[in-house]
């Protein structure tokens, strides 16, 4: 299986770079992204860097394979700013580098920093292209917008490049989701790396006080077979529950996290593993730079797994991929049949076992497998 | 030895809230009989659910002194489940004041017991009380006071517990009206056991009446329904703090310590005799309380199950009220069924285990005791739905009826009969009190007044009906067992007993319920009732398909991950039912809902 070599890819590092910067909150939305405190970006630009620099220097910080810029919006961020917190990272050759992009904030411009810059690739949230349903998941773009944005980025030359669609928002049609997925495959240059999501109600989120909003689960079970048919006809192969790849396009940063692998991350509420200890930043912008301002410890929280911990964690992560588990890892029930599948010595999840993960999950025995390798 | 004629021995019959714990305590404090520093409001009621209830579950006595006489505030039990109770303490009495709020009027239970203390041919002293209340309707009240019992309305007292005001005058109303005990010292012993409590370094301490003779502290004792002899560890009266005698003559009233460990051996109703020169007869009026409310108490948390039964054995100690015998469900695990004179009962036991012993309970719906007759022309007896045999082996069911009185106001009189014949009641008696207040006289399936029809009467009428009910014997009626199934297996916890008319309402609301509540399974689950093998409605748990989390990156993963182990940690707790995992939570809040 070719995926399962890029799963446990050895000597890989990840760099997290959180940017907490929206022009608008969507209704979805629960990541720690603020729409008010754009006069922090410079300041906080400066304690990425400082941060980085003292990892170097108090942690060993090894050399990353993958930087990613997450968010909130890092397309917000001057992309001055952006490259100057890229410059602190030392990187190995051939590191790959994504940046998360909003439609409204793609230009010719831009990407042409991020070139410059040492950006290999490209994330950006199209999310879909039917007014009424961006409309309803509380985007501000418009689906022309975002399709012109795609184009652009498909002609500016990266290495990989990668759109975000969300299914089963209040509103879309078997039709518009269908659109979605044509829309975007129809590009002169389509992406060779897509994320499907099933639109998720987090607590706390506008979406979650509005019950008449949030989606139909059988219904996105409909539309996740369907997406993962059309996408399979179209050459992309299944990377992870949401994500599907052309060859060689997959994401090595986000293979990283399912492979239980090492990253740290920088910035306000990122957060970091190494070898078996978890740990996170402080959630706002401001505490974090006013933590680095003053030589404090920006982190809020940490866990050490233990060794049962780990291995369900490593299981669990792994059964999100074609990777999949050790065959002795799954019991042998009739209520696993036609959500698991046997490849070689591992068991894999089907298209309806995908959907079912988290049941799958709480049936793995990870003292079957013994010590993680 | 006190002489008879110094004697008064009364009782407070009142509704709950209309201020009987009140006067209580201005009457304790108006003799002098607790010091003011340590008074505290409610003084005689000693269980913290009393108190907060605001009723009285233990009756309790207490001698007190006005103007050279002997006074016995013998209270009763405040509620219509603890009937037999309030009996036993009347018949220790003479007389009663009957008090009502005179923003109210009486109310149905207060009725019953004011006709049960006429009936012991007991002095009424009525009184009305919250005068200084700006509702107050103190001429209404008396009126139908009037009206209702045959007492001259002029003779009705008005006082203000809260204040004072009046008591000095109601206490001299007793002293004038209420007749001396009347009692034949020479006869043989004969002395009534109308409470008994539990102490835990004491054992059972017994209020008792001493009717006939003496009661000296050195005398063997017979208790002549239990047939148990005992000898007296201490003799004593409450003024209210206990106080050793050496005898009590007759009219007295005190405490009796005889070694006995719970209170099962010193039930109310019990006469005490001399086992030397026992009296030929006992006193009239014993009864054997029967549970008529029964219910299955499982704890939470399976772990919990000795803890249980130890509570309820220690609870027992104090109540001999209340049966348990092992019950085991399949949805619910071990538990007890439990036996109750009544709902109020229930609720407080299960209150009590808790509260004073800090448990965890899920109670299934309350049933009754229905006489199964069977083809083979056996009887059987049952007060668990689970365990009626099926319809071809029964020849018919009878269930037990209540004589149910409600007083309402007038303009509820739709509301109210709508609601008992709702509920399968048969009027039969319907009166004005007044031109404002109506009373009611139902036959009614006790089952259909355990099953919420009080919560109903109160929101119907505002709170203002009162109900009060007494046992009415058995009647046949079409009644039928209804299963409900999960995935074709019966849980057994919420089998019912209903009328056949009601069969389908219940199959519908509780198939309905339980799709809402069990969680979507790998496959379509069908929940049914039936009664027997016939299907009276169905519902589908359909299959789930999708449960998975879109996104797991970096920040997600320690939240994914506890969230995962929580899963598989609830799988282990999860009841397998006809191949289906169902979360106990999911019964216990069916439960819940049913109420």
């Amino acid at each position: 299986m070719s995926t399962s070599e890029a799963v446990g890819d050895r000597g890989a590092f990840g760099v997290y770079v959180h940017v907490p910067f929206c022009a608008s909150r969507c209704d979805y939305c629960a990541f720690a992204t603020y729409v008010d405190r754009d006069h922090l970006m410079a300041s906080y630009a400066d304690a990425c860097v400082s941060e980085v620099r003292r990892a170097v220097v108090e942690e060993g910080l090894p050399e990353a394979t993958s930087v990613f810029f997450g968010g909130g919006t890092p397309s917000r961020l001057p992309a001055h700013l952006l490259a100057a917190v890229l410059d602190a990272i030392v990187r190995a050759p051939g590191c790959e580098v994504t940046v998360e992009c909003n439609p409204e904030d793609v230009t010719d411009e831009l990407l042409d920093a991020y070139l410059g810059a040492g950006v290999t690739r490209i994330s950006m949230g199209v999310q879909s292209t039917s007014p009424r349903v961006l409309d309803g998941l509380g985007r501000r773009h418009q689906p022309g917008t975002a399709l012109a944005a795609a184009a652009l980025v498909g002609a500016a030359g990266f290495a990989s490049w990668n759109l975000d669609l969300i299914f089963g928002g209040a509103g879309e049609t078997d039709a518009d989701w269908e659109r979605s997925l044509g829309d975007v495959l129809g590009l002169d240059r389509p992406p060779p790396h897509l994320s499907a999501y099933a639109l998720t109600v987090e607590p706390g989120t506008p979406l979650a006080r509005h019950p008449a909003r949030h989606p139909d689960e059988d219904v996105q079970a409909d539309r996740y077979e369907r997406t993962d048919a059309v996408l399979e006809a179209a050459g992309y192969a299944w990377e992870e529950i949401s994500n599907w790849a052309r060859p060689g396009h997959q994401c090595r940063h986000n293979q990283l996290y399912w492979a239980q692998g090492d990253y740290r991350g920088i910035g306000s509420a990122a957060h970091s593993h190494r070898a078996g200890r978890r740990w996170w930043n402080l959630r706002t912008p401001d505490r974090f730079v006013h933590a680095i301002q003053a030589g404090v410890d920006p982190t809020a929280g940490a866990e050490v797994l233990d060794v049962r911990q780990r291995a369900f964690e490593r299981l669990a992560l792994a059964l999100r991929t074609p990777a999949g588990v050790p065959v002795a890892a799954l019991p042998d029930t009739s209520e696993l049949a036609g959500l698991v599948e046997r490849s070689g010595d591992r068991a894999v999840l089907t298209v309806r076992g995908r959907l079912l993960a988290n049941m799958v999950t709480t049936r793995l025995v990870p003292d079957a497998v013994g010590e993680p390798a | 030895m006190l002489s008879v004629d110094r004697i008064r021995n009364f009782s407070i019959i009142s509704h709950v809230d209309h201020g009987k714990s009140t006067l209580s305590d201005r009457i304790l404090e108006l003799t002098g009989a607790v010091d003011p520093r340590l008074m505290r409001e409610q003084y005689l009621d000693s269980m913290d659910i009393e108190r907060e209830r605001g009723i009285t579950i233990k009756a309790q006595n207490v001698r007190v002194t006005w103007r050279d006489h002997t006074l016995h505030l013998i209270d009763t039990p405040g509620h219509v489940d603890f009937g037999y109770e309030v009996s036993r303490s009347l018949a220790a009495c003479e007389g009663a004041v009957l008090l009502v709020d005179a923003s109210q009027g009486i109310q149905a239970q207060t009725l019953a017991n004011c006709y049960q203390a006429l009936e012991h041919d007991l002095e009424i002293v009525a009184v009305l009380n919250k005068i200084d209340l700006p509702a107050a309707d103190p001429e209404r009240c008396a009126a139908e006071i009037e009206q209702v019992l045959g007492l001259d309305a002029a003779d009705v007292l008005r006082i203000s517990a809260k204040t004072g005001e009046g008591v000095p005058e109601l206490l001299d109303a007793v002293l004038a009206r209420v007749p001396p005990p009347t009692g034949d010292p020479d006869l043989p012993l004969r002395a009534l056991i109308f409470d008994s409590a539990y102490d835990q370094y004491r054992g059972v301490v017994s209020s008792i009446r001493v009717v006939d003779g003496t009661l000296d502290a050195r005398d063997r004792l017979r208790f002549m329904h239990s047939g148990a002899r005992h000898d007296i560890e201490e003799i004593g009266v409450r003024t209210p703090e206990p106080v050793p005698v050496v005898s009590l003559g007759p009219g007295e009233v005190g405490y009796l310590i005889a070694g006995i460990k719970d209170v099962g051996g010193a039930r109310s109703g019990e006469t005490v005799t001399s086992d030397v020169r026992p009296a030929p007869e006992p006193l009239a009026g014993y009864r054997d309380p029967k549970p008529m409310v029964f219910c299955g108490l499982f704890p939470i948390d399976g772990d919990e199950l000795p803890d249980l039964r130890d509570a309820l054995e220690k609870l027992r100690l104090n109540d001999a009220s209340f049966t348990y015998e092992p019950e085991s469900s399949r949805a619910l695990g071990f538990g007890f069924r439990c036996g109750f004179l009544g709902l109020l009962h229930m609720e407080i036991v299960r209150e009590r285990l808790e509260r004073e012993f800090d448990l965890a309970l899920i109670a299934t719906a309350p049933s009754v005791a229905y006489r199964a007759f069977l083809t083979d022309g056996s009887e059987v007896r049952v007060d668990n739905p689970s365990e009626l045999p099926e319809p071809s082996q029964l020849d018919h069911v009878d269930e037990p009826m209540l004589r149910a009185t409600i007083l309402t106001p007038a303009e509820y009189t739709g509301t109210v009969m709508e609601l008992c014949q709702s509920r399968r009641g048969e009027l039969v008696r319907m009166e004005y009190l007044s031109p404002e207040r109506v009373e009611f006289v139902y036959v009614i399936p006790l089952a259909e007044v355990v099953v919420s029809f009080f919560d109903q009467l109160k929101s119907r009428t505002k709170g203002y009906a009162s109900l009060d009910y007494e046992p009415e014997g058995y009647a046949t009626a079409d009644l039928v067992k209804v299963d409900l199934l999960i995935n074709r297996a019966p849980v057994d916890a919420f089998s019912t007993i209903v009328h056949r008319t009601q069969a389908d309402v219940y199959g519908r609301r509780m198939t309905e319920k339980l799709r809402e509540l069990i969680p979507r399974q790998l496959f379509d689950v069908p929940i049914q009732a039936a009664i027997g093998g016939r299907v009276l409605a169905r519902e589908t748990v359909k299959a789930r398909r999708k449960d998975v989390l879109a996104k797991c990156y970096g920040g997600d993963i320690t939240r994914k991950r506890k969230l995962l182990e929580k899963q598989k940690e609830g799988k282990k707790k999860m009841k397998s039912i006809g191949r289906v995992e169902v979360p106990q939570e999911a019964f216990v809040s069916a439960l819940r809902l049913d109420d």
